[in-house]
């Protein structure tokens, strides 16, 4: 072989050629261009397309955007100022009707004094969710409730909170924050009071009720602590029948005589003050909160072997699923006065946030229930060989990863509901979306204007749904066990 | 070794009824079962309370009134004279026409919208990602009033479609016109018109229909015949004749000879004095909530079809075309019946979704069975319980229809495992 190559010019190139440009088809932004947009016929196709449909949005709605007012008394004074400012004929967005009626937007028609009030519940809100929702994220964590101390308090001044609740929301969220660095889960105890304290601050009225709804669990706890050397059976039917008994007999009468001796009374507020996104966050958090362990509830009593039970659990979740939320809450409003004892006549808002609860509970279970039959049956197996009892089983192996499979069915179904929350229109109260609008509409300074309470009422729900769905991702990253 | 037999069982004693598994769950069981009875009767008897204290009582006997109100769109003939029962008829019906133009629409949305965001094409699958994150994320009764403001205040009144340089024109041809207060679609008209089949309560299906449904459902069983014919002898001999063509030919000829035998054509609507005639007139409201509920639930459909697509792992795609597959039968026979397995499921649910949130019509004036029985005639008879209970009973039963309906579908496409 060697022969072959004795008479060629031995030459090798001792240094490497610098290397050459791309050619100008494969680099950069050309390339990118023919890769993702011009790849061939069909995708050069569609990206005219795309291109005609944004040009076509844009040349449409751009100049409204553009042309946009937000300081203006009246839709004819926005229109005059757009007149001037951009010719006669020209378009425009008049965003001078959300700064005028955020107010109402916000509170409905809640009292002006007292806005503060919803704000300090919604900012005590993070406090009590901190210690549920970034438990293991010590960085969020500080700066979600290092954010929401520094705005509620801001907001509670420049809405004229009483000195005596600014500090005591000052001391609840910087003592919460306190105790969020050195132990999160004590911050638990603040999460479970939360929803007794956040109803009275919204409702307000005399602080005793809330606490005597309170005395109730406690009282069943000391009947368990007393009967337990007794008869571990009695003590835990007297600790569910004694809370109940106190609550049906006697905890109206104690708070008033407790409020005759002394007073802890705020102004009380009336359902019918409510409105705006005041009153969709407050159906909406009270529905996840109680739906989301109603759900659970449903979701194994269908798993049950016991035929009783699953019957009823399933003919319950198929009744819920098989009629619209609207007939539901229409059932509240107009039903449910004869299907309680004559006489008795409950809040609206309450009632609302019963059928909701239980419109989504029953989707809950649906989506949990997944959760349940996803998991591999050698789980439960495993859980009956350690010889735990089925509510010791349910609680350490099963429920831990069944409803870590099902989170994104369950944020889902949350968010399902809370822009279901709009629904309550129908039934004569004040949402953001179509009643507020229409009332906006109403009076004679906005008569007419149609697209910006909607665009606005439309991106807030975006933020929050939008929100909750990045939130169930990270979630689900965080709580990830297997190695992929 | 010989006394190992099982231990006799210990003698009864109450509380085993609580500490025995045996038992427990019975006890258990018979406890839930008093407190639901105690429950039941609680609830009936503060309704017959009630009931009684308000001087009512609970009998359907009002759906045989005169109705007294008119209902803007019926499919079948109704006046203000018919009775609550054909009122609330004609609302279910009406439902049901959003709901099965709804599902449709929505499907094709969804399909396409969840293939174009897998798409290579970067600016296609960003605009689909914000079309599906727009619409998922924003409540629904936002989007059908948006849709219906988009019809009352944009669209021009039916006369600015008049003369010779009108303000406004028609689209697709001169066929539809999109007014404040209606759209103007074009009708079918025949030529040949073979009369109706009177069914009674003057409910009428033209003959025509008749026929071409006959004409439909017999070819489609002619196909599955040739189906068949063509598995057979692809059996015996290992080749599979060509049936595309006669399976073609059987769905469309006879269908086209129908057409030519009745004369079949569109009549398109046109402007005669202040309102379009000709055509048909279809209420705005129908065709907001339509629009609105097919690109509403389009966006939930698309990410169950995207989920359902990347759930068929690419192994299988690359199996069928290294076994020789033309892309076609790839698709046919080894990506859709994968992938359909789990799209089914979540779609019967939407499809269930769609039909409830119908009930929004409410919001735009279209008389559904909200808005017939649980509306109108709730508040004229003032019969609470009864519309209400009987609306409920109807969305329950055309739930669960929808819902077997689609299981036996699920079950024929589902994987057949041991």
């Amino acid at each position: 072989m060697s022969d072959t190559h004795a008479q060629t010019v031995p030459f090798v190139r001792d240094t490497m050629l610098p290397a050459a440009e791309p050619p100008i088809r494969e680099a950069g932004a050309v390339r990118w261009l023919r890769e993702n947009l011009f790849s061939g016929p069909v995708n050069t196709v569609l990206t005219i397309l795309g291109v005609l449909v944004v040009w076509f949005l844009v040349s449409h709605f751009w100049d409204w955007f553009a042309h946009s007012v937000w300081n203006a008394g009246s839709l004819s004074e926005c229109r005059q100022i757009i007149a001037e400012r951009w010719g006669e004929g020209a378009r425009g967005a008049c965003w001078a009707v959300i700064r005028e009626r955020w107010n109402q937007y916000t509170y409905g028609f809640y009292p002006s004094e007292l806005y503060w009030r919803p704000t300090m519940a919604f900012g005590l809100l993070f406090l009590a969710l901190a210690p549920v929702l970034f438990s293991e994220a010590p960085g969020i964590r500080r700066i979600v409730l290092g954010t929401t101390t520094v705005l509620t308090l801001g907001l509670m001044v420049a809405l004229g909170a009483p000195a005596a609740w600014l500090v005591f929301a000052a001391v609840v969220l910087i003592g919460g924050l306190v105790i969020s660095e050195r132990q999160v889960s004590l911050l638990l105890v603040f999460s479970i009071l939360y929803p007794l304290m956040g109803v009275w601050f919204l409702w307000g009225g005399s602080a005793w009720g809330p606490i005597m709804v309170l005395v109730g669990p406690v009282l069943g706890w000391i009947a368990w602590r007393v009967l337990h050397p007794v008869s571990s059976l009695v003590a835990i039917i007297a600790a569910l029948v004694i809370p109940l008994l106190w609550w049906i007999g006697y905890a109206g009468e104690a708070a008033r005589d407790a409020e005759g001796i002394l007073s802890l009374s705020i102004p009380a507020v009336a359902s019918d003050r409510f409105g705006g996104f005041l009153l969709s966050i407050t159906i909406g958090i009270a529905g996840i909160a109680l739906s989301l362990p109603l759900g659970i509830v449903l979701a194994l009593a269908r798993r049950s072997d016991m035929f009783l039970v699953k019957s009823l659990a399933v003919i319950f979740i198929e009744f819920i699923r098989g009629v619209p939320l609207i007939a539901l809450l229409f059932v509240a409003s107009l039903l449910l006065n004869y299907f309680l004892p004559p006489g008795t006549n409950f809040d609206i808002i309450l009632r609302v946030i019963i059928m909701v609860t239980l419109f989504s509970a029953a989707y809950m279970a649906e989506v949990i229930r997944g959760g349940l039959a996803a998991l591999p049956k050698g789980q439960y197996e495993a859980a009956d060989a350690l010889g735990l009892d089925y509510w010791k089983a349910q609680r350490l192996i099963v429920l831990p990863q069944a409803l870590k499979i099902s989170i994104p069915g369950i944020v889902s179904t949350f968010i399902g509901m809370f822009k279901d929350t709009t629904l309550v229109t129908f039934v004569g109260l004040y949402d953001p979306l179509k009643s507020m609008s229409d009332a906006v509409r109403a009076s004679t300074s906005w008569k007419g204007i149609y697209w910006e309470p909607y665009i606005f009422v439309g991106f807030i729900f975006f933020l929050i749904c939008f929100g909750m769905s990045r939130y169930s991702m990270y979630l689900e990253r965080r709580l990830a066990r297997d190695h992929r | 070794m010989t006394d190992m037999s099982a231990p006799a069982n210990p003698p009864f004693r109450p509380s085993m009824l609580i500490y025995d598994r045996r038992y427990r769950s019975m006890t258990f069981q018979v406890i839930v079962f008093i407190l639901v009875m105690a429950l039941a009767w609680w609830l009936v008897n503060n309704t017959i309370r009630n009931l009684a204290a308000l001087g009512k009582d609970f009998n359907f006997g009002f759906l045989w009134q005169r109705a007294g109100y008119d209902i803007p769109q019926t499919p079948i003939p109704y006046t203000s004279d018919d009775t609550h029962f054909r009122a609330a008829v004609v609302g279910l019906l009406n439902t049901l026409i959003v709901s099965i133009l709804g599902c449709i629409a929505a499907t094709f949305v969804g399909i396409i919208a969840g293939v174009a965001r897998l798409s290579n094409n970067w600016l296609i699958a960003r605009l689909m990602t914000v079309y599906v994150e727009a619409f998922r994320n924003v409540p629904l009764l936002l989007w059908i009033l948006i849709v219906f403001a988009v019809f009352t205040e944009i669209m021009p009144p039916p006369n600015a479609f008049r003369g010779d340089d009108p303000a406004a024109s028609m689209i697709l041809f001169d066929h539809v016109a999109l007014t404040n207060r209606y759209t103007a679609i074009p009708t079918l008209a025949m030529t040949n018109d073979p009369g109706s089949l009177d069914l009674g309560a003057r409910i009428t299906f033209n003959w025509a229909t008749i026929a071409f449904v006959l004409v439909l459902i017999g070819g489609w069983f002619v196909r599955r015949m040739i189906g068949a014919w063509a598995q057979r002898v692809q059996d015996q001999t290992g080749s599979r004749p060509t049936t595309w063509w006669m399976s073609l030919a059987v769905m469309t000829v006879p269908s086209l000879l129908l057409i030519w035998f009745f004369g079949l054509h569109f009549e398109a609507p046109e402007l005669r004095g202040f309102n379009f005639a000709g055509g048909l007139n279809v209420q705005n409201g129908l065709v907001a909530l339509w629009l609105a509920l097919t690109l509403y639930t389009g966006a939930f459909i698309a990410e169950i079809v995207r989920a359902g697509i990347l759930a068929v792992s690419r192994g299988q795609s690359e199996a069928a075309f290294a076994l020789g597959l033309r892309p076609g039968r790839t698709m046919n026979l080894v990506i859709l019946p994968q992938a359909l397995r789990v799209i089914i499921p979540p779609l019967i649910s939407q499809y269930l979704n769609l039909m409830k949130n119908s009930s929004l019509a409410i919001a735009v004036g279209y008389m559904d069975i909200k808005g017939t029985l649980g509306g109108t005639t709730l508040n004229q008879t003032g019969r609470e319980l009864e519309s209400i209970v009987l609306m409920m009973g109807v969305y329950l039963v055309l739930s669960l229809i929808i819902s077997a309906g689609m299981n036996v579908f699920n079950s024929r496409v589902k994987l057949k495992e041991r």
